[in-house]
């Protein structure tokens, strides 16, 4: 789950990093009451996507008017797919230099990974090509953890003209936060160094882990849940993972890797998905509402079910199917490829009940699904 | 790692629906299971074995050597830090949505214990003729049989479909290994390859992967040198980058995990990278006659 900068922040201040003096505005009158309390600002608009910059979303105000002006330009805007609805406003800093740190879950050594660079403001993977000797990384063993003294081993001898230990500080604090918060990944950057010697956090990026929603409530409170077409919000819903694609084959199948594979055998074939629908794990008994859900997406062309029957029973996933079918009786041409546990019980009833049969492969079936004529 | 009959098994939460219901498949297949753990339950004998309050006081009464773990997300860390501290080398965990944190820290204990952990978010390992762990259908004859080829699968439902594809076109598989979906995973891509690469009755390999992470361009550098035949298929080609597709682990982040690395490093490395799973039986075919 992505958090909004702002939200990001009150973590980083929870846990003892400081940010600058800033408040949320969400019209133009709110900017400039703002701007006139804490004088020349910085205007950002607040959206879960990074590239914020680059989309003009963030802008600079001298006066309270300007900040008005500036702040009615942002909340006009859209960014990657999000319309601003809040600026965050913020007090101009005198800024000596510019940092970057993070901290991650990394897969590879399944260990947390903190990455600190004494050069920053530019996204991760430009450092790490223009400024490679600025750029440290370490794993952490979880047992141990990470502290002041680790800190300091870490950042020695980069080019840095911060104090070493507010540095080490703030490194060890932002360890604490992803720890106690069950961070995925977080991000400072830029992390600056003031004329006066301050070390704060310009911006900042913090997204939960998904699988740890579930014992951090309060905290998820103040993420922006995943922006859901209404089809995937209903699906959610129902517990069922759906994705909506632009294509006109329809696609219900069980377990993710199945579903994924479907979708790309309809694309090698020259089809359109139209969205990937899982029905796998404890969710094998809702195909009755999965295709309910599905036939409510509008310009599907044909359906193609594919069940592989392993743990998930492919008799029970069809029998829900069938259920939905005579309920409502759609006119959808539908191709079926039906295997492993189950599969001879599941063809018997899609026979009997439906007259409809089971393809000997996936490939026939998303065949017969690509070759129908699309509607209108 | 590839577990036999010989091998003693557990059961952490073997009194649950999901537990009971698969410890009685397990038994039934061949699996070796000689105990049961729930700390609520102790002296108690369920499937036939006896239960413990944990590992520990299993392992100090009733020697194993594989514990699979049909235990719910949150409670999970506690339960395989409990069977690595009793001395298990071998964890298979099969719950899916486990904090990546709980995992990390899972992980960690293996390594300074030396245990091998399998998943999570695994449905399990299969050695066809033998024994399998977790909710695999070992027992449908149209899926596992005997046989020589290695299977490797990050997805239960896909690799089923390729292990029946295996069987149709008159093969049988020495080992299916489900490494599982997570983003962060014990036994990876690379560690099941060498477990099959060692493993004398393997004679070709089926590497099923999945978008996102860097496991099968690892794999692929390690495949450079193997002289077994190895065909794979990698789902998620046509998913959109930036959406999480079912797997936590399965997601492009701008360049990383994307199909295209993947194919390239597989066949750079002489892996024949299929189109669709239904040409599993095909490939196998024209690699093993040309040995």
């Amino acid at each position: 789950m992505n958090f909004e900068e702002h939200a990001g922040k009150a973590l980083l201040r929870q846990a003892g990093i400081k940010t600058p003096a800033g408040m949320l505005a969400s019209t133009q009158e709110q900017a400039e009451k703002i701007a006139a309390d804490i004088g020349p600002c910085v205007i950002k608009a607040q959206v879960p996507t990074g590239k914020r910059g680059k989309a003009g979303g963030i802008q600079l105000a001298a006066s309270p008017q300007q900040a008005s002006q500036q702040a009615g330009k942002i909340l006009d805007m859209e960014i990657g797919g999000y319309k601003v609805e809040t600026v965050l406003i913020e007090q101009q800093g005198r800024i000596q230099q510019e940092y970057y740190a993070a901290l991650m879950n990394d897969s590879n050594s399944k260990c947390p990974m903190i990455m600190f660079s004494a050069a920053g403001g530019m996204d991760i993977e430009e450092i790490a090509e223009t400024h490679p000797e600025q750029l440290r990384k370490t794993h952490i063993n979880i047992n141990k953890g990470f502290d002041e003294s680790t800190a300091l081993e870490l950042i020695e001898g980069l080019d840095f003209e911060a104090d070493s230990k507010k540095l080490a500080a703030v490194l060890s604090q932002l360890y604490q936060l992803y720890l106690s918060n069950d961070a995925e990944l977080v991000e400072i950057n830029p992390l600056v160094l003031l004329e006066d010697g301050g070390v704060i956090a310009l911006d900042c990026k913090f997204v939960l882990d998904d699988s740890s929603i579930s014992r951090q409530q309060q905290i998820a409170q103040q993420g922006t849940p995943d922006k859901l077409t209404w089809l995937e919000s209903q699906a959610k819903d129902h517990d069922l993972k759906l994705v909506e694609l632009d294509g006109d084959i329809g696609v219900i199948a069980n377990g993710a890797g199945l579903t994924m594979t479907t979708m790309d055998v309809i694309t090698y074939y020259g089809g359109n998905p139209a969205n990937f629908l899982e029905i796998g794990g404890e969710a094998y008994t809702k195909a009755t509402e999965a295709l309910k859900l599905l036939l409510g997406k509008p310009g599907l062309k044909s359906l193609v079910i594919n069940f592989c029957g392993a743990f998930a029973r492919t008799d029970v996933m069809t029998d829900g199917i069938i259920n939905a079918w005579e309920e409502l009786k759609p006119d959808l041409p539908v191709f079926f490829s039906i295997h492993g546990t189950g599969a001879t019980e599941a063809k018997v009833m899609l026979q009997k009940r439906l007259n409809m049969h089971s393809y000997p492969t996936m490939d026939e079936a998303v065949q017969a699904a690509i070759a129908v004529k699309s509607r209108g | 790692m590839i577990v036999r009959n010989t091998d003693r098994v557990i059961i952490q939460g073997i009194t649950g629906k999901q537990g009971t219901f698969w410890t009685q498949k397990m038994q039934d297949y061949g699996t070796q299971i000689v105990a049961g753990v729930n700390p609520k339950k102790p002296g108690i004998t369920h499937c036939e074995v006896p239960v413990f309050a944990s590992a520990k006081d299993t392992m100090a009464e009733v020697p194993f050597d594989v514990s699979v773990l049909f235990i719910p997300p949150l409670a999970c860390k506690a339960a395989a830090l409990d069977a690595i501290e009793a001395g298990c080398k071998k964890v298979a965990i099969l719950t899916e949505h486990i904090p990546v944190h709980d995992v990390m820290y899972i992980m960690a204990a293996a390594k300074a214990n030396d245990a091998q952990i399998l998943g999570p978010n695994t449905a399990g390992q299969v050695t066809p003729g033998e024994c399998f762990i977790g909710f695999m259908p070992a027992f449908e004859a149209s899926i596992f049989k005997p046989g020589h080829i290695g299977v490797i699968s990050r997805s239960g439902s896909l690799g089923t479909l390729i292990c029946l594809n295996v069987v149709q076109a008159g093969y049988g598989e020495s080992a299916f290994i489900g490494i599982g979906g997570d983003p962060v995973i014990g036994t990876t891509t690379l560690d099941a390859l060498k477990a099959l690469d060692t493993d004398e009755k393997t004679k070709a390999i089926v590497l099923v992967g999945e978008i996102g992470g860097s496991m099968e361009e690892q794999a692929a550098e390690y495949a450079q040198n193997m002289t077994k035949p190895i065909v794979s298929f990698i789902a998620g080609r046509s998913s959109p980058p930036g959406k999480k597709m079912g797997h936590a682990g399965a997601i492009v982040m701008g360049n990383k995990g994307t199909y295209e690395s993947k194919r390239k490093a597989l066949e750079a490395a002489g892996v024949n990278v299929l189109d669709s799973p239904s040409d599993v039986g095909t490939a196998l075919k024209s690699m093993l006659n040309q040995c």
